[in-house]
């Protein structure tokens, strides 16, 4: 399917993977400590070979029963690396195809550079039984594009009552237990959901936020909500939370990652929480570190979502937590919404925006602030956000599968809504001059993504 | 309101000069209400819409009579009317409403930033009537002429700057559009402002917009020159922002005692409508210190002022004073064209100050 920036191509109407070797460009690996200039050679949809410029030959290493060289990929002057994993979006099917289908995400994934994404449960039906994670990876399957990784629910129906069937869930594929889009109020719940997951190794994902202290609120609380006259969730909404939770994590043994952090409170809690050995990991949404609280000015509903915009000093926090490690992902919170549904009073707006065909040029924008290096920011898109999920990913080491993006770091280009994979248009980065853009993208060595240049 | 903007949607981005335009030109129009035939022809075969998306009963008349004493054809539409109750959204009720080519449409909305929301939606110019806890910049314009006639009595004898008035405004802070449409209007004009009300209803956010807090309402009105009052919602009590109404009223509620502490010639005004006893004691609402039924009278005239300005051909929204006044003369010369001898002299602004 053509988008106006480029071409996605579906896995299922390539026929099985073949050799294709990517040459010239520099090799970001940080699962391998590699960042240089390698050349990879990719066989049967697996990383055969990584060697130094010109040491691959495609010819002789072309398998037997292959005939001639393999497809050459030059990537001079460009950026080759493990495929991002975003580990949060929500696909919205099954339910809410309206706004957004699995094959419109998946695709709308490969052209923002990322292979993997982990979808959230708050589906209609929730992904809260085996049946509903097997629907959804047939349909991923059936896509063709992002290799897609469900969350199951942590209680039934999202209810925060009943846990759900997590051993159920697992065998039929889930990754990750998470209630995201509602926190986990009852603490017992949670402090069990922590426990139970330790039989199968699951972390929790949590989303923070005090039903009492946010009942209502659409923005942050500050200066900005109390100037337009919204309703505020202050900070400590979810930092309590986040206090909360690492206190049951102490108790329980389980393993716990803090969902879209959004404050320098709760950012602080989890480097505490870390320098003791708890088992926590965190993310953080590119919103939440290239926008604040004054991007709602003018009532703009595409800067709602939960956790809201906040400070500039949170934004600080949030971009100082991913340079020294406290925050061990980028993920997206990936949030499609119909118009209808962002067109209307700022109360009534739905909460959410649309991250994955955005997250490579905002990532870099820590970059080249001097937050991060590049090799830290492929650290936090690809390699750690699969070391959290435990889906072998991530990674270019000889053996692993070939989920490969070859991105752009200099490329600029403007953002157009209309212009996007996505189904929905939900973006306040519309109209955006970007920097950085993926030029191919690779799901278990085959290409499904080009860039139109 | 921004320069030059067709609409009216808050006070917050209007200038000094296009706030005293505004209350010139209504001060020219109190006149008309006292006449025995209460019309002009001003705006015949304009047509103002009252979207009221919220109850109200003072607002709604009081732009309805300002619509039809300027021979506006005037039309209301309630909550109850309206096909919003039937599921419809906001921008649908909108555009059906702009198809229907009114000239104005007047909005009252419980959420904040709807009024701008319609001006991005529909043609014709906005007059924001109160949306959520965001701003009511007609009521605030009321209560600035209802000052400035105290601080200038016609005759002489009065003569203060703005910059010399002390402002106390009392009760729910967080929750009122009233207060904060008041706060830009005042800061705008120079005038000292103080905040009053329990921690709860008054955030420290708003040191930061120029205005002093004050927990304790006796030292909050020490010498004020103008004592403002807000309407508490009994609501308010559900969310814990204060144990009882009658708790609020034992440390809040403006008796003759807290009075005597105002300056000798203080002036008190309250939007309405009043919870007798509650934020305000009857002996000084009925007192000789309050002003709320000059705040009432000015309302038409000062919602006149308003419509006229966005409405009429030429005056093109409000740009500052040369141009409103070379607006005004232009429709002055037309309305007498068309025999409306006296509209002359009542739309001729006052003398700048």
């Amino acid at each position: 399917m053509a988008t106006t920036t480029g071409t996605a191509t579906s896995r299922n109407t390539q026929g099985a993977p073949g050799s294709v070797l990517i040459r010239g460009g520099r090799l970001i690996d940080p699962s391998a400590g590699r960042d240089g200039f390698f050349d990879v050679l990719v066989e049967n949809g697996r990383v055969a070979a990584v060697g130094e410029p010109g040491t691959l030959d495609p010819a002789q290493l072309a398998m037997p029963g292959i005939a001639g060289a393999a497809p050459v990929i030059d990537a001079a002057g460009l950026v080759v690396a493990p495929g991002f994993v975003d580990m949060h979006v929500h696909l919205r099917e099954p339910g809410f195809e309206y706004k957004e289908t699995i094959e419109t995400g998946a695709r709308a994934a490969v052209a923002g550079g990322v292979t993997s994404v982990a979808c959230m449960a708050n589906t209609d039906p929730v992904n809260d039984n085996a049946a509903v994670t097997l629907y959804i990876l047939e349909k991923a399957r059936k896509a063709g594009y992002a290799n897609v990784f469900p969350i199951g629910a942590v209680s039934v129906g999202l209810a925060g009552e009943r846990m759900a069937e997590f051993g159920e869930m697992v065998e039929a594929g889930i990754v990750a237990v998470s209630d995201d889009g509602m926190p986990v109020v009852d603490s017992a719940l949670m402090r069990r959901a922590l426990e139970y997951a330790r039989m199968f190794k699951l972390p929790v994902i949590v989303h923070e936020e005090d039903p009492g202290l946010c009942c209502g609120a659409v923005m942050h609380e500050g200066r900005v909500s109390v100037r337009l006259g919204l309703k505020g969730m202050p900070s400590a909404g979810e930092a309590v939370m986040v206090a909360r939770d690492i206190e049951l994590l102490r108790i329980s043994g389980g393993r716990l990652h803090i969902a879209h952090i959004s404050c320098a409170e709760a950012v602080d809690m989890v480097r505490r929480a870390k320098s003791e050995g708890l088992d926590i990991t965190a993310e953080a949404a590119p919103h939440h570190f290239m926008l604040d609280e004054t991007a709602v000015e003018a009532y703009n509903t595409n800067a709602k979502m939960k956790p809201p915009l906040r400070s500039a000093a949170d934004v600080e926090a949030v971009r100082k937590g991913l340079a020294d490690g406290t925050i061990d992902a980028i993920a997206t919170d990936h949030a499609p919404h119909h118009r209808d549904e962002k067109a209307c009073e700022f109360d009534k707006a739905a909460f959410g925006i649309v991250g994955l065909e955005t997250m490579l040029p905002l990532s870099l924008e820590l970059v080249r602030r001097g937050y991060i290096d590049l090799s830290r920011m492929v650290d936090a898109m690809s390699t750690q956000p699969a070391r959290v999920l435990g889906i072998g990913r991530g990674t270019l080491e000889v053996g692993a599968p070939a989920d490969i993006v070859i991105f752009d770091p200099e490329r600029e280009w403007t953002l157009r809504a209309d212009g996007m994979a996505t189904k929905s248009r939900n973006t306040p980065f519309d109209g955006w001059n970007l920097v950085g853009k993926a030029i191919r993208t690779l799901v278990g060595g085959i290409v499904v993504w080009e860039d139109e240049q | 309101m921004a320069l030059g903007s067709r609409h009216l949607l808050g006070l917050e981005n209007v200038s000094a000069t296009d706030i005293a335009v505004l209350l010139d030109t209504a001060e020219s129009l109190v006149e008309v209400s006292r006449r025995e035939v209460k019309k002009l022809p001003t705006l015949r075969g304009k047509t103002v819409v009252n979207l009221f998306v919220e109850n109200s009963t003072r607002t709604r008349t009081s732009f309805e009579i300002a619509a039809k004493r300027l021979s506006a054809d005037a039309v209301n539409i309630s909550t109850s009317a309206s096909s919003m109750t039937k599921g419809e959204t906001l921008e649908d009720t909108a555009r059906n409403l702009a198809a229907m080519a009114p000239d104005c449409i007047v909005v009252r909305h419980p959420a904040s930033g709807a009024a701008r929301f319609l001006a991005g939606v529909v043609d014709c110019s906005i007059i924001n009537a109160g949306d959520g806890s965001h701003e009511h910049p007609t009521q605030a314009l009321l209560d600035l002429l209802t000052i400035r006639q105290r601080m200038n009595p016609p005759g002489g004898g009065g003569g203060r700057d703005w910059k010399d008035l002390v402002v106390t405004i009392v009760g729910d802070i967080l929750h009122s559009r009233v207060a904060r449409s008041n706060l830009y209007g005042l800061r705008t004009l120079g005038a000292k402002i103080r905040l009053c009300g329990p921690p709860t209803l008054l955030p420290e956010e708003f040191r930061s917009f120029g205005a002093e807090l004050y927990y304790d309402v006796g030292e909050a009105v020490k010498g004020a020159d103008v004592i403002m009052m807000l309407r508490i919602q009994h609501e308010r009590q559900m969310g814990n922002f204060f144990p009882s109404l009658n708790e609020y009223s034992r440390y809040y509620c403006l008796t003759a005692d807290v009075v005597a502490k105002a300056s000798p010639d203080v002036i008190i005004l309250h939007p309405g409508p009043l919870n007798r006893g509650i934020e305000i004691a009857s002996e000084v609402a009925d007192g000789p210190y309050s002003v709320i039924m000059s705040q009432v009278a000015n309302g038409v005239a000062l919602r006149m002022a308003v419509l006229y300005q966005l409405i009429v051909p030429g005056a093109d929204g409000i740009r500052g004073s040369e141009v409103s006044r070379t607006a005004v003369t232009a429709a002055d010369t037309r309305a007498q064209a068309e025999g409306g001898d006296e509209v002359r002299t009542a739309l001729r602004p006052a003398a700048p100050r």
